[in-house]
C-alpha cells in the first residue's frame, strides 16, 4: 500500500440485497483489521455496529428536520395545505388544523401555500447520532426515532463526519434511496452474498444498483461450504471480481451472534479480513 | 347521524374491509332517512398517510359514528377531535353491522394500534 | 380465505425457507410473497403457466418541459430533495430524487413543471389452473410502502377469496409494510433467530403483531446455532403466554434444497423433519384461533 499520511483515504461501503447476510460481520471486521479506520452505519433503522464496537462516546447530538407549526390565530381553516400535501400529512377539523410530524417529508409546501401566511417552520428531532472510539476505530452511529417516515436526514449527518482515513460504511440493506444515499460518497463498493439462489438473487439487485450509479464494486462470498454456490455462479457469468471468501463456520458465527470482533479474538479471522481489506484497497487504487 | 362503515364492495352486503384506511369504499348510512350511500374512498391509493386522508375525508362528510374492525393511531386523532365515535366492527356484513349498531350490540373500538409508516 | 402470516423482525431469519416448506406441506392455493424489497419465494416456486404483470405507481414525479423553462432557478432553490439538477445550463429533475410533494411545479412561474404518473414497481400474478401466487418487485431506487402490500393482497383475495386458506411471507422490520402485511391476518408465525439482535428483532414484532389484534405463534430457525438464547426465547415465550411451535436446527440442507429450487420437505433431512413439527403446531393453534 502506497498512501501516506496526507493522503485522502479510500471509502469502501458494503452492501447486501438483504438483511443478514454478513454485511455488519464484514464491515466491522475491516474497519477494525485497519491501522485506523472509520466505521460508519448508515443502517438507521436498525443499527447494530455498536453492538461489536461498544465504543465509548465522544461525541453526540440530536438530527433535526423541519416541520410546519400552525398560528392558530391566523388560520382561517381554508383547507388549501390539506389539499396540498402529498402525503397526507396535515388534517383540518373545523377550523383547527392538525400536523402529523411523523407523515411530514419536511418538503415546506404548506409554508408556501397558505394565504394568511399562517405556517412557519421549526426543527424537529427525527433522531440521534453518536462518534465514539473503540481501539483503532472511530465508530459514526445513528438512530432514526421509532415511526418516523425516512433515514435520509440522519444518513446525511452521518456522512458529514466522514474523515479523511479509511472508511467503511456499513450500508442499509436493498436498493431504497437511503442506499442511494449512503454510497453517495463511496469510492469503491463491496457486495456481500450468501451462497444461496436467494443469496444470487439480492446480488443480482444490489450489483444493479451498483451499475447504475456507476461505483466500482467486488463482491466478497460469506457463509461458503462445499457444494454449489449460485451467488459465486453468478459473479463468474457477469465477470464480477470476488475478493473473499468467509467460510461458513460454527466459530465465527456464535463470536459474532454475541457481539464479538471475531478478528479482535483470533489471528486466523484477523488474517481473513485484512486480505480482504488490501485486496479492496488495491482495488481502489488507480 | 351518520355512520360510517369501510367496506369492500359497495353493497350492503359487502364484507367491512379489514384496513380501515385502505378501505376501497366507506357505506355511509344516515340513522334519520334509513338511507345508505356508498363512497369510493381517494385515500386507498396513498402511498402513505392513507388512515389520515380517510379519516378526513370522513370528517368532511360528516359522520358521527365509524364502526370499523380496526383503526390506526393517526386515523383515530384525527377522528376523535370532530367526535366521531369509533365502534368495533363484527364479522358480518354491514348491514349487519347497521343492524348490530342499532339494537346496541356493538362494543366500543378501545385498541388504536400505532401506524408506523417507514420509506416511501 | 384465512390468512396465516410469516415473519421476522428483520430479514435473513429464514422466512421465505420455511414459508416454502408450509405451501408444499399445505398443498396451498394461494399464497404470496409481501417481502417486495427482495422477494425469493417466486425462486422455490415450480413455474406458473399464466402470469399477469401491472404497473405499481407511486406518488407523480415531477418533470420539467424545456421548452417553457427560463431556467429562473426557483425549483432548484426551494426543493429539499436535491432533487433539481442544471444539467449543461438546463433544469432537470432527478426522478430518483423527486420525492413527489409537487412544490415546484406550484412554485414555477411560468407553469412549466407537470406531475407525472410514476412506476414504482410492478405487480406480479402468477397462476396454474386454481393455484395463485401473488407478489411484486419495486424499481431502482423506490421502497416498500403499505399500499403496495396491500395491493399483492388484494389481488390475490380477487382471484382467490373462495380458497380456504393462504399463506403469506410477510415483510420483514416493523414498518407500514409489517402494519400492511399484518392487517387481516389471522395468524402471524415469527420466524426468531437465536441472536441478540434476533431477540430483541422479535420482540419489536410481536409487540407491533399483538397491538393490532393478531394471534401470534414463534418458532426459532438454526435453533442450535446458539442453545443459550434459543433456550431463552422459548422461556420468554412462555412467560408472556405466547404459543411456542417448535425449533429448527441449522441444517446445510436447507441450502442444498434452496439451490436446487426445492423446499426442505423434498429431503430427508433434519430442518424437514421439524418443520413438519412446526407446521402441525402452527396448523392446529391457526384452526384453534379460527373457531374462536
Amino acid at each position: 500500500m502506497q498512501a501516506t499520511t496526507m493522503a485522502i483515504e479510500p471509502t469502501l461501503a458494503i452492501l447486501s440485497g438483504k438483511g443478514g447476510t454478513g454485511k455488519t460481520l464484514l464491515s466491522v471486521n475491516l474497519a477494525s483489521v485497519a491501522k485506523e479506520a472509520t466505521y460508519i452505519d448508515c443502517d438507521v433503522e436498525e443499527p447494530n455496529g455498536n453492538l461489536f464496537f461498544n465504543p465509548t462516546q465522544e461525541f453526540g447530538k440530536l438530527v433535526t428536520v423541519k416541520k410546519p407549526v400552525v398560528d392558530e390565530a391566523l388560520c382561517d381553516g381554508c383547507h388549501k395545505c390539506v389539499d396540498f400535501c402529498a402525503f397526507n400529512a396535515l388534517a383540518l377539523i373545523g377550523k383547527r388544523l392538525m400536523i402529523f410530524d411523523e407523515i411530514c417529508h419536511s418538503c415546506g409546501g404548506c409554508i408556501h401555500v397558505c394565504p394568511q401566511k399562517a405556517l412557519s417552520e421549526q426543527d424537529r428531532a427525527v433522531g440521534e447520532m453518536s462518534i465514539g472510539r473503540s481501539d483503532s476505530v472511530r465508530s459514526i452511529s445513528g438512530s432514526m426515532n421509532i415511526g418516523e417516515s425516512s433515514g435520509v436526514p440522519i444518513i446525511e449527518e452521518l456522512l458529514k463526519h466522514k474523515g479523511e482515513d479509511l472508511t467503511i460504511i456499513d450500508a442499509p440493506p436493498g436498493s431504497s434511496c437511503l442506499v442511494t444515499e449512503s454510497v453517495r460518497l463511496a469510492d469503491f463498493c463491496i457486495l456481500i452474498a450468501e451462497p444461496t439462489t436467494f443469496g444470487a438473487h439480492n446480488l443480482a439487485m444490489v450489483h444493479e444498483l451498483v451499475s447504475l450509479l456507476g461505483k466500482p464494486y467486488a463482491v466478497v462470498l460469506n457463509k461458503v461450504m462445499e457444494g454449489k454456490n449460485p451467488a459465486e455462479e453468478f459473479c463468474i457469468k457477469n465477470n464480477i471480481p470476488i475478493i473473499g471468501r468467509i467460510p461458513f463456520d460454527k466459530k465465527l458465527g456464535s463470536l459474532n451472534s454475541v457481539g464479538k470482533i471475531a478478528s479482535r479474538e483470533e489471528k486466523h479471522y484477523r488474517e481473513l479480513f485484512a486480505s480482504i481489506l488490501s485486496k479492496a484497497l488495491a482495488k481502489v487504487n488507480p | 347521524m351518520i355512520i360510517a362503515i369501510p367496506s369492500d364492495k359497495d353493497s350492503l352486503d359487502s364484507a367491512v374491509c379489514v384496513s380501515f384506511g385502505r378501505a376501497p369504499f366507506y357505506c355511509l348510512y344516515n340513522t334519520e332517512t334509513e338511507q345508505s350511500t356508498f363512497l369510493a374512498n381517494s385515500a386507498a391509493d396513498s402511498p402513505g398517510g392513507a388512515g389520515i386522508k380517510a379519516a378526513q375525508l370522513l370528517v368532511d362528510n360528516k359522520a358521527n359514528i365509524v364502526i370499523t374492525i380496526r383503526c390506526g393511531e393517526n386515523a383515530a386523532k384525527v377522528l376523535e377531535p370532530a367526535d366521531i365515535t369509533l365502534f368495533k366492527a363484527l364479522n358480518l356484513s354491514v348491514a349487519d353491522n347497521i343492524a348490530a349498531h342499532k339494537q346496541d350490540k356493538l362494543e366500543p373500538l378501545k385498541e388504536v394500534h400505532a401506524g408506523y409508516h417507514n420509506g416511501h | 380465505m384465512k390468512q396465516l402470516l410469516i415473519l421476522s423482525g428483520k430479514g435473513g431469519t429464514g422466512k421465505t425457507t420455511i414459508a416454502s416448506a408450509f405451501i408444499r406441506l399445505a398443498q396451498a392455493k394461494a399464497y404470496a410473497d409481501c417481502d417486495v424489497d427482495a422477494p425469493n419465494l417466486h425462486l422455490v416456486m415450480a413455474p406458473f403457466p399464466n402470469e399477469k404483470i401491472t404497473d405499481y405507481h407511486g406518488l407523480d414525479k415531477a418533470v420539467i418541459d424545456s421548452s417553457r423553462c427560463t431556467n429562473c432557478g426557483i425549483c432548484l432553490d426551494n426543493c429539499r430533495f436535491h432533487a433539481i439538477k442544471l444539467q449543461d445550463g438546463q433544469h432537470i429533475v432527478d426522478p430518483i430524487a423527486c420525492e413527489g410533494c409537487t412544490l415546484c411545479a406550484f412554485l414555477c412561474p411560468e407553469k412549466a413543471i407537470t406531475m407525472v404518473q410514476a412506476k414504482a414497481g410492478e405487480l406480479k400474478l402468477y397462476s396454474n389452473k386454481d393455484e395463485h401466487f401473488s407478489t411484486a418487485t419495486l424499481s431502482m431506487g423506490s421502497g416498500t410502502t403499505g399500499l403496495l402490500v396491500t395491493q399483492v393482497k388484494n389481488q390475490l383475495k380477487e382471484v382467490a377469496g373462495e380458497t380456504e386458506f393462504a399463506i403469506i411471507d410477510g415483510s420483514p422490520g416493523i414498518g407500514c409494510p409489517v402494519i400492511a402485511s399484518l392487517t387481516g391476518a389471522d395468524l402471524a408465525l415469527v420466524v426468531a433467530e437465536p441472536s441478540i439482535s434476533g431477540i430483541s428483532d422479535m420482540k419489536r414484532i410481536i409487540l407491533t403483531a399483538a397491538k393490532l389484534g393478531v394471534p401470534i405463534a414463534v418458532c426459532i430457525n438454526k435453533s442450535d446455532t446458539n442453545d443459550e438464547l434459543s433456550a431463552k426465547i422459548e422461556s420468554f415465550c412462555w412467560k408472556e403466554g405466547i404459543f411456542f411451535v417448535g425449533k429448527i436446527p441449522f441444517d446445510p440442507m436447507a441450502i442444498q434444497a434452496v439451490n436446487e429450487g426445492k423446499t426442505i420437505i423434498d429431503y430427508a433431512c433434519d430442518s424437514g423433519t421439524a418443520v413438519r413439527q412446526v407446521y402441525a403446531k402452527t396448523l392446529q393453534m391457526l384452526k384453534e384461533t379460527i373457531r374462536r
